[in-house]
């Protein structure tokens, strides 16, 4: 323990140390050190998991990409750092990742006293229960006086007291602090629920010795708007952080594909060419801090929102999640973004 | 005049610098350490507020009013969601003291047990002791957590098919559950029963010894002693109607309802600890055991002392001696060790305080209370057990 306290101590000192000797932007840090510095989650299937060669790839890992290829042209050009749900914040806050792509709830505490700033939510999610089939149990209304399994540090471990509480149940919550210790202890039968967001569940229930035996509860107890966040105080980075979200919205809208993103460049429609910066004297991308063509980049980095929802959590992956209401607004959804213009 | 005396001739101090003086330049080298220790700790200081007020997060310690909003799996005083979280560090706290207290104990218990098993003459005991030293002492205790945590407690049975034991006691892979004990009106006097036979026991023990002093004859101290102890609280709880009942656990829809339930998490935790730390201490009894010279029990065999009262009044308060420093030492390493509880999701001070840290971003604020909780901890563990080696350190006269 006097090890862990000392190293704490020294990482304060550090964390000051570091926060000094940083330059003014972070997009100047970003391009000086040549890559992007990602926090993502330690390995939630779909939206960030490394393969057996330690390629990381999802949902969150594409918006790093994402962001990568608007400032380098390059979307490898990242460096992940897995963050377990407790880690995560004084990771952003100490500098040592750029930004935090890491299904995070957007929460006015986060938004203000922890120094964060979240803007585009990239996926609209509400907390969930699984349980085993075998209980029998139809609703989150029956669990009074199960052993619940949660995850220490998140808004889902909140969002459990206030629902029980609310609806008068008793329960025993069972509380891990990394992902991998919480599927363990589920799957071995220390508890009888899992709680997280309903994403997070449909992920996590592939990963269960046996998937069939278990099911998701109808009920939804929470708003849990998952989104990117950065640090207060650097208005440029945040912009650019937001505005390859609504490039990615955008380009899905227009129907600009990865596979077609050349071909639309001759589009005559304004408001494409505008999107895309080849309209004549453009400061599309300059105003950014990024060139003309930064969206053109995103694009042929990750593809649009659809592609990258559809490849890690949607129809074309094994979580086979609904658009739902991450649907564009045109189509059912609330997934909308502010006009390029 | 003495240390003018000292100074080899041909060294005359009037004439040297100042500067050359031994003493002075101590003083001198002792100032610059200290001015530059605290340089860097007022650097540290500063540097960190000012990068906290920079990146626009809050400080202070006025979080610990805020509700805390979440609940705790096993506390010993009463919590909800709604209570604050300076109260959630206080239920990590005493959680840290229990695991610390309980482990200490049995440490001790088994750690003497094996230790004098290593010098047992019989081979077998003798044997299996120094495996069992071997083994627990070269595994990290973490893996022993881990070891009684996924290896054996996991693998109970699911709660409902508990394994039954005997007084009503039921095991299962969600922990140990037992009766627990209803006090009704009148229970009180048991308990005051207790403390009077206890009071009454150490009295009778110092008449005891007095009386072997001055006479040379010994009372029955043990029969005595116990029958006070069991006796009296017996008697008066029989004679108040037996106000005492037990909630019995039964089988509810999810889990056993009613008695009390220890969680797995506690008790892989609790043994691992219990069990690596004992095969430390083992090897101090040993040692302490070892260090007491030979002649010792020759000398008590020659005066006519009986082979127990020998182990008992000469060679263990000399070997007491030897041992009580070192123990000192893994008493604090056990205690720090309960920090590991995090892998298993014990709410001890560390997975409690993480808890809050990330709730409230409050990282510095919950790293300095962590300190100054183990700080505090193993001081008072030292106190103590300096107390208790000045109580036992031979007494020259």
């Amino acid at each position: 323990m006097a090890k862990r306290i000392l190293t704490a101590l020294l990482g304060a000192a550090v964390m000051g140390l570091g926060a000094q000797a940083a330059s003014a932007t972070t997009l100047g840090d970003v391009k000086a050190k040549g890559f992007l510095q990602c926090g993502v989650n330690t390995g939630l299937t779909g939206f960030a998991s490394p393969d057996a060669s330690g390629n990381w790839s999802g949902f969150d890992v594409d918006y790093c990409k994402a962001i990568a290829a608007a400032i380098f042209g390059d979307a490898t050009k990242v460096k992940y750092t897995p963050t377990s749900a407790k880690d995560r914040f004084p990771a952003l806050q100490s500098g040592e990742v750029d930004v935090l792509a890491r299904n995070t709830t957007w929460t006015i505490n986060r938004d203000t006293a922890l120094g964060f700033n979240f803007r585009p939510v990239n996926y609209y999610d509400g907390q969930g229960f699984m349980v085993r089939k075998a209980l029998n149990v139809k609703s989150a209304l029956e669990l009074s006086g199960a052993a619940v399994c949660v995850q220490t540090g998140t808004t889902t471990e909140l969002n459990l007291a206030d629902y029980f509480k609310a609806n008068n149940l008793q329960y025993n919550p069972v509380v891990f602090e990394k992902l991998e210790e919480v599927n363990a202890a589920y799957d071995a039968g220390r508890c009888d629920v899992y709680t997280t967001d309903q994403s997070g569940l449909y992920s996590l229930r592939l990963t269960l010795a046996a998937p069939d035996d278990h099911m998701i509860l109808p009920e939804i107890i929470s708003k849990e708007p998952l989104g990117p966040a950065v640090r207060q105080g650097d208005d440029q980075w945040f912009d650019i952080v937001s505005w390859v979200h609504y490039a990615l919205i955008n380009a899905e809208d227009f129907g600009i594909t990865q596979a077609n993103v050349e071909e639309m460049k001759k589009s005559p429609n304004p408001d494409i060419q505008r999107f895309l910066g080849v309209e004549a004297d453009t400061k599309i991308g300059t105003d950014l801090g990024l060139e003309n063509d930064w969206a053109v980049k995103v694009i042929k980095g990750v593809g649009n929102y659809g592609e990258i929802f559809d490849r890690n959590i949607g129809a074309g992956s094994p979580l086979k999640i609904e658009r739902g209401l991450n649907a564009l607004w045109s189509k059912g959804g609330i997934q909308y973004a502010p006009p390029v213009r | 005049m003495t240390i003018d005396a000292t100074i080899p001739p041909g060294r005359d101090k009037s004439t040297g610098s100042v500067l050359n003086d031994p003493k002075v330049r101590g003083y001198i080298y002792q100032g610059l350490t200290l001015l530059l220790l605290v340089v860097f700790v007022y650097w540290v200081t500063d540097n960190t507020i000012e990068n906290l007020k920079r990146a626009n997060i809050a400080s202070g310690y006025g979080f610990l009013n805020g509700r805390a909003g979440f609940d705790v799996g096993q506390s010993l005083v009463a919590f909800t969601s709604d209570s604050t979280y300076g109260r959630a560090l206080v239920v990590g706290f005493f959680n840290t003291i229990l695991v610390a207290v309980t482990g200490i104990i049995t440490a001790t218990i088994i750690g003497f047990l094996i230790g004098i098993g290593r010098l047992s003459k019989n081979w077998l005991i003798a044997k299996l002791s120094m495996i069992y030293v071997e083994v627990f002492r070269n595994i990290p205790p973490l893996l022993v957590i881990f070891f009684w945590y996924s290896g054996v407690l996991a693998v109970l049975p699911q709660p409902r098919e508990s394994m039954a034991l005997p007084l009503n006691m039921y095991i299962n892979n969600r922990g140990l559950a037992f009766p627990r004990p209803v006090f009704d009106s009148g229970a009180q006097f048991t308990f005051y029963a207790l403390i009077i036979a206890i009071i009454a026991s150490i009295a009778f023990v110092r008449y005891a010894n007095k009386k072997q002093l001055a006479t040379g004859k010994r009372p029955p101290v043990l029969w005595i002693v116990l029958g006070m102890l069991i006796g009296l609280p017996v008697i008066t709880f029989l004679a108040t109607g037996m106000p005492i009942s037990f909630d019995v656990p039964i089988a509810g829809k999810f889990n056993l309802t009613g008695g009390s339930v220890v969680g797995p998490e506690f008790l892989s935790l609790f043994l691992a600890l219990s069990f690596y730390t004992a095969a430390f201490i083992a090897e101090i009894v040993r040692a302490g055991i070892r260090g007491v010279g030979h002649g010792q029990t020759e000398a008590a065999h020659a005066l006519g002392i009986r082979p127990g009262l020998t182990t008992r009044l000469v060679v263990v308060p000399q070997a007491m001696r030897i041992i009580i420093p070192p123990l000192t030492s893994q008493y604090l390493n056990l205690t720090k060790n309960s920090s590991l509880a995090i892998a298993v999701g014990y709410a001890d001070l560390v997975a409690v305080g993480g808890t809050i840290l990330n709730q409230t971003g409050q990282a510095v604020e919950v790293v300095s209370i962590w300190i100054v909780v183990y700080l505090t901890l193993s001081l008072s563990t030292s106190l103590f057990m300096n107390w208790f080696n000045a109580k036992m350190a031979l007494v020259e006269r």
